[in-house]
C-alpha cells in the first residue's frame, strides 16, 4: 500500500498491478510452502478450535443463559441480560473486588515492572556476585504459587516487620481519601509478596540491557552526557518494548494469580447451589472480568506506545520545518516569476527602459 | 575493552551493594522465616527471647507434615502431573513455532493475533465450558484433562512457549534448511534433523518452565485434575498445602500417636516441604533458569 502511495498509480494501474502479483502469487513451491505451513500449524487449529473458540463462544450463551444441574441433566433457561445485571446490581462482593483488583493492578504494576528496571541496571553494572544476586531475584518465579503466598501471608513473613505498617497505614489513611488509602497500604502491608512477582521481569530487562550498543553511551559521555541523561535518551528508548512486555506480564500474571479474590469468587459461584447463581451466572462474571482486563491491558498499551521519544519528536520537527522552508521556497519562486512575467510585459510595452526605475522586491 | 574500564567511585559501588544485599535479604526473607520456624518447636515459637534460631534442630514438624501431606503419594503425582503435560508441550510448541517461523501462509498475522489475545485473556472465561467438556468426554479428573490441551498447543501458558519456539527457529539461518532440503530431505526431515537438533536451548528453557508453571498452578488443577469436591485421586503438593489445615486435622484424627495441634511451625514445615523439590532442581539447574531468557532472544519481540 505505502509503494502504491509513493509512486501514486491511477487506479487502474493498481488495478492491474495487483492482478500480476496474484498472478505471481500462485507459484507453484510458494503454493506447496504456505500448504506446508498449515501441516504444522494443524495441532494450533484443532487446539484453537476445541479448547479456544468453542469455550469462548458456549461461555458467551452460558452467561445469557440461567443454568441448573438437575439429576437429567443440565437445564438451560434464557435470561438474557439478567444475569450481567444481577451481577452488577444484586451481587454485594463482585463489584467492591472488581474495584479493589483494578485499584490495586493499577498501583503495583508500575511498582513491578520500575522495580524490575532498578534491580536490573543495579545487576547490570561491574559487580562482583552477579551470578548470586541473579540467583536470588529469580528463586520467587520457581516457588511462587498462590497456596504458598497465602501460607505465608497468614504467618505473616509477605511484609517487612521492619517496616511499621500500622504507623504508615494511618499516616496514608489521614492524606488520602479512604478509597485510596486501603489499596495503597495494601501493596505496602504485601510488599514482598509484591517484589516476588518481579523475577521474570528482572531477567528480561538485564537481557535487554546488555542488547543495548555500549559505543551508544561512550559517545553520549564524550558529548558530555551524564549518566541521568544517558538513562533518559539511551536506556529508556531502547528498553520500550521491554517496558510494555514486562508491563502486560505483570498484569497477566496478577489476573490469572490464583490468590485474586475475583477468580476464587467465580469458581465459588460455580459451584454455588443457590437458585440463581450457577454456570450462567458464573460465566457472566468471567466474561465481566475478562473484558476489564482486557481492557486494562489495552489502557496500559496505548499509555506506554503513544508516547513518543526524545528522538522521533525531534525527526518530526525537523521535517515540519523543512516542509514550511520549501513552501516557503515555493512563494518567493512564484512571485519571482509572477513579477518578471509583469516586468516582461511592460517593458513589451515600452513603459519601462531602465531597471532603476522598476519596483522589485529583492 | 579491558583498557577503558573507568572508576567508579567508592561511594556509588558501596551504595549498590548495599542496596543489592538489602533488597536481596527482603527477596528471602520468607524462606528464611519459613526455614527458621519450621524447626522450631512449640516452647521456641512461644519464647519471645527466640526470634530466629531455635533452641534445638528439631525435625518433628517435618515428620508430622509429610505424614498428614501423603508427601510421597503427592510428590510422584505432582511430578508426573507436571512433567507429562511439559513432554506434550515441548512436542507442539516446537511444531506449531517452527510453522509460524518458516513458513509464509494467508492468515498467518491472524494467527499470530489470537495466540497473543489467548495469552492476555484470563482463563476463567473458557474455563467453565471446558469443564463441562472435559465432564462430556470423560476425562475430567483424570491427567488426559492436562495433556489433552497440551498436545494441541492450547496448555497452561503455551502461548509463551509457542513465541520462544518461533523466535528460536527464525534465528537459524534459512539457509542451512534450504541446504538441507537441497540434500533431499523432506519438510519433516528438516525439522527434525536441523531445526530441532539446534534448537536445544530453547528446548530446555520451555521444559524448565513449562514443569514449573504446571507444578505451582492450583486454580485449574483443582478445578479440572483433583476435582473440587476433592473426589478424584490425584493430587500436587501444591494443593495439598492449599487443604493443609482440613488435611492436618484429618490425619490428627487418625493419627495413634498423640500429634500437637497445628501451629505456625508445622504450617511453615508444609510450606518448605512443597517448596523443596522445586527448590533443589533451581539450585542444580540454576545456570540454565537463569540464562533461559537470554538465550531465547524473547526480549527480541
Amino acid at each position: 500500500m505505502n509503494m502504491a502511495e509513493t509512486t501514486k498509480l491511477t487506479r487502474k494501474e493498481k488495478k492491474a498491478l495487483k492482478e500480476r502479483m496474484k498472478h505471481l502469487r500462485s507459484g507453484k513451491l510458494e503454493k506447496r510452502y504456505a500448504r506446508m505451513g498449515y501441516l504444522f500449524m494443524i495441532p494450533w487449529f484443532i487446539g484453537a478450535g476445541v479448547f479456544l473458540a468453542y469455550p469462548l463462544i458456549s461461555s458467551f450463551w452460558y452467561a445469557l443463559n440461567n443454568i441448573r444441574i438437575t439429576p437429567l441433566g443440565r437445564v438451560f433457561t434464557f435470561v438474557g441480560k439478567g444475569n450481567f445485571t444481577q451481577i452488577l446490581i444484586q451481587d454485594p462482593d463482585f463489584l467492591v473486588q472488581l474495584v479493589d483488583y483494578l485499584t490495586s493492578t493499577i498501583l503495583s504494576t508500575p511498582i513491578i515492572v520500575v522495580f524490575a528496571l532498578l534491580i536490573a541496571m543495579m545487576l547490570n553494572m561491574r559487580i562482583k556476585g552477579k551470578g548470586f544476586f541473579r540467583l536470588i531475584f529469580f528463586l520467587p518465579v520457581i516457588i511462587v504459587s498462590g497456596p504458598i503466598l497465602k501460607m505465608l501471608t497468614a504467618e505473616g513473613a509477605g511484609s517487612i516487620s521492619a517496616i511499621d505498617v500500622q504507623s504508615l497505614t494511618a499516616a496514608i489513611g489521614s492524606v488520602l481519601p479512604s478509597m485510596l488509602a486501603k489499596p495503597i497500604s495494601d501493596v505496602f502491608s504485601n510488599m514482598i509478596t509484591t517484589l516476588w512477582y518481579s523475577g521474570v521481569q528482572i531477567l528480561i530487562f538485564l537481557s535487554g540491557l546488555q542488547k543495548i550498543d555500549k559505543s551508544m553511551y561512550e559517545a553520549a559521555k564524550i558529548d558530555g552526557g551524564s549518566g541521568w541523561e544517558c538513562f533518559w535518551k539511551i536506556t529508556l528508548p531502547n528498553l520500550k518494548s521491554m517496558i510494555l512486555l514486562n508491563t502486560i506480564y505483570t498484569i497477566v500474571f496478577i489476573s490469572s494469580n490464583s490468590q485474586n479474590p475475583i477468580i476464587v469468587l467465580i469458581q465459588n459461584s460455580m459451584f454455588s447451589g443457590t437458585k440463581e447463581k450457577g454456570y450462567g451466572y458464573a460465566s457472566a462474571m468471567a466474561w465481566l472480568y475478562s473484558v476489564v482486563v482486557l481492557l486494562l491491558v489495552g489502557l496500559f498499551t496505548l499509555l506506554l506506545t503513544t508516547r513518543k521519544d526524545q528522538y522521533e519528536k525531534q525527526v518530526k520537527r525537523s521535517k515540519k520545518l523543512k516542509k514550511k522552508e520549501a513552501r516557503n521556497l515555493k512563494r518567493i519562486e512564484r512571485r519571482n516569476s509572477r513579477n518578471a512575467k509583469r516586468i516582461e510585459k511592460q517593458r513589451a510595452k515600452g513603459k519601462i527602459t531602465t531597471h532603476t526605475t522598476s519596483r522589485s522586491d529583492y | 575493552m579491558m583498557g577503558t574500564k573507568d572508576r567508579e567511585g567508592f561511594l556509588k559501588q558501596f551504595s549498590v551493594y548495599a542496596l543489592l544485599i538489602c533488597i536481596g535479604f527482603i527477596y528471602l526473607y520468607p524462606i528464611l522465616h519459613m526455614i527458621s520456624s519450621s524447626l522450631m518447636t512449640l516452647d521456641d515459637l512461644l519464647d519471645s527471647s527466640i526470634k530466629w534460631l531455635p533452641s534445638s534442630f528439631n525435625l518433628e514438624n517435618f515428620r508430622q507434615a509429610a505424614a498428614s501431606m501423603d508427601f510421597w503419594r503427592a510428590l510422584w503425582q505432582s511430578v508426573v502431573l507436571a512433567g507429562v503435560p511439559t513432554i506434550c508441550n515441548l512436542l507442539s510448541c516446537s511444531v506449531i513455532g517452527y510453522g509460524l517461523a518458516r513458513f509464509d501462509f494467508p492468515g498467518k498475522k491472524i494467527v499470530m493475533g489470537i495466540i497473543i489475545l489467548s495469552f492476555v485473556l484470563p482463563s476463567q472465561i473458557t474455563m467453565i465450558p471446558t469443564y463441562v467438556l472435559y465432564s462430556n468426554l470423560g476425562i475430567q479428573n483424570t491427567i488426559w484433562a492436562f495433556v489433552l490441551p497440551a498436545l494441541f498447543g492450547q496448555g497452561f501458558n503455551a502461548p509463551i512457549f509457542i513465541l520462544i519456539f518461533r523466535q528460536f527457529f527464525r534465528q537459524i539461518p534459512k539457509v542451512l534448511i534450504e541446504a538441507s532440503r537441497i540434500d533431499g530431505a523432506g519438510y519433516f526431515k528438516s525439522f527434525y534433523k536441523v531445526a530441532l537438533p539446534s534448537a536445544a536451548p530453547a528446548f530446555i528453557t520451555v521444559a524448565l518452565f513449562s514443569f514449573v508453571w504446571y507444578w505451582n498452578e492450583s486454580y485449574l488443577t483443582e478445578l479440572y485434575v483433583h476435582g473440587i469436591y476433592g473426589d478424584s485421586n490425584w493430587t500436587t503438593l501444591v494443593i495439598q498445602l492449599d487443604n493443609f489445615s482440613d488435611n492436618y486435622s484429618s490425619y490428627q484424627q487418625t493419627a495413634t500417636n498423640a500429634a500437637t495441634d497445628l501451629n505456625e511451625s508445622i504450617n511453615m514445615a508444609g510450606t518448605l516441604l512443597s517448596i523443596l523439590p522445586l527448590m533443589i532442581l533451581y539450585f542444580v539447574l540454576q545456570r540454565h533458569f537463569v540464562e533461559s531468557i537470554d538465550r531465547t532472544g524473547i526480549t527480541g519481540e
